[in-house]
C-alpha cells in the first residue's frame, strides 16, 4: 500500500528498472541492534537519475548497499523486496548474484582504492571483468577496455590502462572505477558519494561526465550524496532519508525551490551558499536520532520548529501531495 | 534551571548516538570483563593460586624441607601427606604451596621490570620517532637474533646461575618484544591529531606522554605483556630445571620438576604435579590476556 | 624588546599602532621524499613556496585551495608545530621564536588551533571537562579553577557542562565533539583562532550550527580568525578577506567581496565557477577546468597553474608572476602575468 503511494511515478508501472518496496535493514550485533533503514519504497525508471540526499547515519549508504546485496550477511538483517529488471535481489542465489552484479547492476564508491585491486593495473581489472562476464577474448577485452577509457575522457588512455591504481590521480582513479562499474554495459548504476572525496575543480568534472554518460547509455543512476548542491547538479528526482526513511521525494527543482518536509527546508536553510553573508545561519538544532531506539513518531520531532501533539502519535504515513511529490509528515495536505 | 534556560542555542538538543551515560574506557573495560564467565573462573582460579602462595605458611601442613625418609615418594592420598613425599619424602603439598611463591616471584617480576624497561623505551621510541626510534628499536633487533631460551641460557651461564642473575636473564629476553609492542602502538597514537593539539597547548614532552599517549597504549601494552608472564613462567622454571636458576633446596615448580623426574617410573602421578601447577598458571594468565583482549577490543 | 627609551621608541610605536596582528613574510616549507636503497632524498613536496600574507585584529581571513595546496601546512606552521625552512611570522608585532620576540610556548597560549577530525583530535581516554582543562594546568593554572573554566566554556559552546563534562569523545556526536574543540582552543584565552577545515566533516545542518557558534564566539571573545577551508561558499560566508592558494603559493587575495564578484586570477574564477549551482535549471555545462591539480612534488615552472589554465602562454611556463595589485585597489593582489604590464603575455597591458 505503502509503495503505490510513495511511487511517485506510477504511469511507468512495470518498466520500472529497479523497484523497492518496504526495505528494512537492522545490523545485530551481541551488544545492540541498530535499526538503518525502516521501510524505504521507491522505484526507479529506466534512464533516470535519482539522488538520494541525507546526513551520516541516515541509511542512504545500506540502503544502496543493500540494492546490490553488499551488506555484511553476518550482521545484516534485511527484509522487503527489491527487484532490479527481473530479479528479486534478496532471494537471488548467490550463484546468479554474480552475473546480475556488473551485468545488470553496478556500483561506484567514494573511495575508488576500495574498488580497485592495487596489485593489478586498472587496465588488466577491466578487461579481466569483461571476460568473466561475456567471456569474450583479451584482444577483444583490450579493445573495449580502451573504448571505456576514451569514454569515460582519461587523457593518453592507452598508457594510463597501464597504470597501477596508485600511480593515478584523485580523479583519474575516479573515471578508472567508472571505466570498470561501466564495462559490462549494465542498465543501473549506483553512486556511493563518488565526488566527495574530490577536489572542487574535479568534482564538477566527474558530475558532468556521470550525466553525460547517463544520457548516452540510457542508464538508470541512483546517487547516493550528502550535498546538496551535488545533488541539485545531477538528479532528476530526489528523495530525501532521515533516520532511515524516505521523509520526501519529488522532481528536483520541485524540492529544491519548495520542500514540503521540514527537514528538507532545514537542509536547504542551513547549506550555506553565496548570498547568505551576514545573515544569521537558519540551522537544524540538535542531531539526528539513535538509531538504536526510534521512537514511535515522527522522528524529526526532537529537531523540528513546527512539532504539534500529532506528530508523537506513530510515525507519519507518506501523504501524496502532488502527483509526484510524496512527503511524510502530518502537516501536509494530500493532493 | 536557569542555565538551561540561557544557553547557547544548538547542541542541548542533541541526542549524542551510541551511550548515553557517561562511562569510561577502564570502567567499560571492567564491565565487559565481568560479563565474560571464562575470563572470570579463571581470574578466580589466578586468585586462588595467589592466595595459596601468600598463605602457603598458614596452609602448609609441613616444613616443606623438612625431609622424612618413611615418605619417600608416597603416593597421593597417603593421610596427612595428601598429595604424597618426594624423593626425599618431603611433603608435595607444602613443597607446592611453597613453590609457587618462589615460581610466581620468578615468573612474574621478570614481566613486570621488561614492561618498565621495555615500555618505557618502546613509548619513547616511538613517540620521538627518527633517530632515537631507530637507535633503540635496532638495539632491541639485536636480541630477537638469538632464540630466547639460547639467549637467556647463555645470559645466566655468563653471570652465574642463582635467582638473581635468573631474573636478570629474563627480565632483559622478555624486554626486546614489549618495547616492540610498545613502540608500534605509540606509533600509531602519535598520528592522532589531540597530540598535535595538546603540543599547540604548550605542553611538553613529558606531559604530552603521561597524560595523552599512556592512556592511549597501555591497554595494548598490558595485554600483551599478560601472554607473556607464562613465557616467563616456563622459562624460569625451565631454566632451573636445567640447573641455572633457583638452586636446592628452594622449592621450585621447575626444580621439583627436575629432581623428581628420575622418580617418573616409579611414582608418576607426584612427579606429575609442578608441571601440572606451571600449566594451569600459564594457562590461567594466556585465557587472562584474551579476555583482555576481548574486553578492550573497542572503537574508543 | 624594543620600546623603551631609545630615540626610535615613538616610531616603533607608530609602526606597532598599524601593524598587522599577523604579518607572515615569505614562508617556506618543503618536506622530503626519501626513497632508493640509501634512503636520501630524491625530490620535495613543496608544499608552502614563499607565502606572505597579513591579518588585521578582529578580521577572518578565509583561506581557500585544493587538496595539495598548502593550506593545512600553513596552518601547521603559524603554530609552530612544524619548522618551517625559511620566513619569518611575527605576533602582534614580536617575531616569534626570535630572542627579542615572542617565545613559541607564549605564542601558543595566544594562538589557537582547531582541527578537522572530531575524533582524532580529542583523546577517547580522557572525558571532555579534562580535555578543555589539560591547556590551562599545562599553564599552571590550579586544577579546581582550571575545570571551573572549562566547565564555563563548555557552556558558552552550547554544551550544559553538567551533563556533558564526565563524557568521554565517543559519547558525543560530531557536532558536539566539535564544539568540545573550540572549547578547548579557547580554554588558553587566545586572541587567534586557526579553523582548518573545522566544519569540514560535519553534516550540514551541524555545520550550520557551529558556524554560527563560530561568528558568536568571535564577538564574545574579541577573536581574530583564520578561516581553512576547501569549501568555497562557508568561506564566503564568514570571512572578511580570502586568500587563495594553488600549489602551495598565494595566487590572489583580497576582500571577500572583492574575490568572489571580481575573481581576476583564472584559478579563482575556475574554482568559483566549480560550484554547485543550488539551482537544478541553471546547471554547469562545462567543466571550468579539466584535469587534476598536479603533484606538489616537482610543480610546473613558472606559473604553477599553466598546466590547467587556459590562457596560459610561453612566458607562464617561463617565468613566475608576482603577487602585486593591479589597479585601485590595493587591497586586492593577484598573481598572473596577464594582468602585470610588460609580462610579455599577449593579453597582459601595455607597459605605461
Amino acid at each position: 500500500m505503502e509503495a503505490v503511494v510513495s511511487t511517485p511515478t506510477p504511469a511507468t508501472g512495470n518498466a520500472d528498472l529497479v523497484r523497492v518496496s518496504d526495505l528494512r535493514v537492522r545490523f545485530v550485533t551481541k551488544e545492540t541492534t541498530v535499526y538503518a533503514v525502516n521501510g524505504v519504497d521507491f522505484s526507479l525508471a529506466p534512464g533516470e537519475v535519482l539522488g538520494i540526499l541525507g546526513e551520516s547515519g541516515c541509511g542512504k549508504t545500506v540502503t544502496l548497499r543493500a540494492l546490490i546485496r553488499l551488506l555484511p550477511e553476518d550482521r545484516a538483517q534485511v527484509s522487503g523486496r527489491v527487484v532490479v529488471g527481473d530479479n528479486d535481489m534478496l532471494r537471488l542465489p548467490k550463484r546468479e548474484l554474480q552475473s546480475v552484479r556488473g551485468g545488470t547492476i553496478a556500483m561506484i564508491f567514494q573511495e575508488p582504492m576500495t574498488a580497485l585491486d592495487p596489485v593489478y593495473t586498472v587496465g588488466y581489472q577491466i578487461a579481466e571483468t569483461i571476460i568473466r562476464h561475456e567471456g569474450c577474448s583479451w584482444r577483444e577485452a583490450d579493445v573495449r577496455a580502451l573504448d571505456l577509457f576514451e569514454q569515460v575522457q582519461v587523457p593518453s588512455p592507452k598508457r594510463r590502462l597501464n597504470s597501477y591504481p596508485h600511480e593515478l590521480s584523485g580523479g583519474l582513479r575516479q573515471r578508472a572505477m567508472i571505466a570498470l562499474a561501466l564495462s559490462c554495459r549494465p542498465s543501473v548504476l549506483l553512486a556511493d558519494e563518488p565526488t566527495t572525496a574530490l577536489d572542487a575543480t574535479v568534482q564538477i568534472q566527474i558530475l558532468l561526465l556521470l550525466r553525460e554518460l547517463q544520457k548516452e547509455l540510457g542508464m538508470g543512476v541512483i546517487f547516493v550524496t550528502h550535498d546538496m548542491g551535488v545533488a541539485g547538479e545531477i538528479s532528476d528526482r530526489l528523495a530525501i532519508m532521515y533516520a532511515g526513511r524516505l521523509v520526501e521525494t519529488g522532481p528536483v527543482t520541485q524540492v529544491m525551490r519548495a520542500p514540503l518536509h521540514p527537514y528538507t527546508a532545514g537542509l536547504l536553510s542551513s547549506t550555506v551558499h553565496g548570498s547568505m553573508r551576514g545573515q544569521r545561519l537558519q540551522a537544524i538544532e540538535g542531531a539526528p536520532p539513535n538509531l538504536e531506539k526510534l521512537p514511535d513518531a515522527c522522528s524529526f520531532v526532537p529537531r523540528c520548529p513546527h512539532v504539534r501533539d500529532a506528530c508523537r502519535e506513530g510515525v507519519p504515513e507518506p501523504v501524496q501531495a502532488a502527483p509526484e511529490r510524496m512527503a511524510r509528515c502530518i502537516r501536509v495536505n494530500p493532493a | 534551571m536557569a542555565e538551561v534556560a540561557t544557553l547557547r542555542p544548538g547542541a542541548e538538543a542533541e541526542v549524542p548516538i551510541g551511550a548515553i551515560d557517561a562511562r569510561g574506557y577502564w570502567s567499560t573495560v571492567a564491565y565487559r570483563l565481568s560479563q565474560d564467565p571464562v575470563t572470570i573462573a579463571f581470574g578466580v582460579v589466578l586468585i586462588l593460586i595467589f592466595l595459596a602462595a601468600i598463605l602457603a605458611p598458614v596452609l602448609a601442613p609441613h616444613d616443606p624441607y623438612k625431609a622424612n625418609m618413611t615418605m619417600r615418594l608416597a603416593v597421593i592420598g597417603t593421610p596427612s601427606y595428601m598429595l604424597g613425599g618426594d624423593e626425599l619424602g618431603r611433603d608435595m603439598l607444602s613443597r607446592l604451596l611453597y613453590g609457587a611463591r618462589v615460581s610466581l616471584f620468578m615468573g612474574l617480576t621478570p614481566v613486570f621490570l621488561a614492561l618498565l624497561i621495555g615500555g618505557s623505551l618502546g613509548v619513547t621510541a616511538g613517540f620521538l620517532g627518527g633517530k632515537v626510534n631507530m637507535g633503540i628499536m635496532r638495539v632491541m633487533d639485536v636480541f630477537y637474533a638469538f632464540p630466547t631460551v639460547l639467549l637467556a641460557i647463555g645470559l645466566t651461564g655468563a653471570l652465574g646461575a642463582g635467582s638473581r642473575n635468573l631474573l636478570i636473564a629474563i627480565t632483559v629476553i622478555l624486554s626486546p618484544p614489549i618495547a616492540r609492542v610498545a613502540e608500534s602502538v605509540t606509533t600509531q597514537v602519535r598520528a592522532f591529531d589531540f597530540v598535535e593539539a595538546a603540543r599547540a597547548s604548550g605542553a611538553d614532552t613529558f606531559t604530552i606522554i603521561r597524560v595523552h599517549v599512556l592512556s592511549n597504549v597501555l591497554g595494548p601494552i598490558l595485554i600483551y605483556t599478560t601472554s607473556l608472564v607464562s613465557v616467563s613462567i616456563i622459562i624460569s622454571a625451565g631454566l632451573s630445571f636445567l640447573g641455572f636458576g633457583v638452586t636446592p633446596p628452594t622449592a621450585d615448580w621447575g626444580l621439583m620438576l627436575a629432581t623428581l623426574r628420575t622418580t617418573i617410573w616409579v611414582n608418576p602421578y607426584v612427579a606429575v604435579l609442578p608441571g601440572l601447577m606451571i600449566f594451569i598458571t600459564s594457562m590461567c594468565f594466556n585465557l587472562l590476556s584474551d579476555g583482555m583482549r576481548n574486553a578492550m577490543d573497542m572503537r574508543f | 624588546m624594543t620600546d623603551g627609551s631609545s630615540p626610535g621608541a615613538a616610531a616603533t610605536a607608530a609602526r606597532q599602532r598599524i601593524d598587522p596582528f599577523l604579518e607572515v613574510r615569505g614562508l617556506k616549507k618543503y618536506f622530503p621524499v626519501k626513497g632508493g636503497v640509501l634512503n636520501r632524498t630524491i625530490a620535495n613536496v613543496q608544499a608552502v613556496d614563499d607565502v606572505s600574507f597579513d591579518v588585521a585584529k578582529g578580521e577572518t581571513l578565509g583561506i581557500v585551495g585544493e587538496s595539495g595546496c598548502g593550506k593545512s601546512t600553513t596552518a601547521r606552521l603559524l603554530m609552530r608545530l612544524i619548522e618551517p625552512d625559511s620566513g619569518t611570522v611575527h605576533f602582534d608585532g614580536r617575531l616569534i621564536g626570535a630572542d627579542n620576540g615572542i617565545p613559541i610556548r607564549e605564542m601558543r597560549r595566544q594562538v589557537q588551533m582547531v582541527f578537522q577530525d572530531s575524533y582524532s583530535s580529542l583523546n577517547a581516554r580522557l572525558p571532555v571537562e579534562e580535555t578543555v582543562a589539560f591547556g590551562p594546568i599545562v599553564h599552571g593554572i590550579p586544577r579546581p579553577e582550571a575545570r571551573e573554566r572549562a566547565r564555563r566554556l563548555l557552556y558558552d559552546v552550547g554544551l550544559d557542562a553538567s551533563r556533558f563534562m564526565k563524557r568521554y569523545p565517543h559519547e558525543l556526536s560530531g557536532g558536539q565533539r566539535q564544539r568540545v574543540n573550540v572549547a578547548r582552543a579557547l580554554a588558553l584565552q587566545p586572541r587567534i583562532l586557526i579553523l582548518d577545515e573545522a566544519v569540514s566533516a560535519l553534516d550540514k545542518s551541524v555545520e550550520a550550527q557551529v558556524l554560527n557558534l563560530l561568528l558568536d564566539l568571535k564577538q564574545e571573545y574579541d577573536l581574530t580568525y583564520v578561516f581553512i577551508s576547501h569549501d568555497l561558499n562557508v568561506v564566503q560566508y564568514v570571512s572578511d578577506r580570502v586568500l587563495v592558494m594553488y600549489l602551495g603559493q598565494v595566487v590572489e587575495i583580497g576582500p571577500v567581496d572583492e574575490i568572489y564578484a571580481n575573481p581576476r586570477h583564472p584559478y579563482t574564477r575556475a574554482l568559483l565557477s566549480s560550484r554547485p549551482s543550488m539551482d537544478p535549471e541553471l546547471r554547469i555545462t562545462e567543466p571550468p577546468l579539466s584535469g587534476d591539480p598536479p603533484n606538489p612534488i616537482n610543480p610546473p615552472s613558472g606559473c604553477r597553474f599553466h598546466t590547467r589554465c587556459a590562457f596560459a602562454n610561453e612566458v607562464c611556463a617561463r617565468a613566475s608572476p608576482v603577487l602585486s595589485t593591479f589597479g585601485d585597489d590595493t587591497r586586492h593582489e593577484i598573481a598572473c602575468h596577464m594582468l602585470s604590464p610588460g609580462s610579455g603575455h599577449p593579453d597582459a597591458p601595455a607597459p605605461s
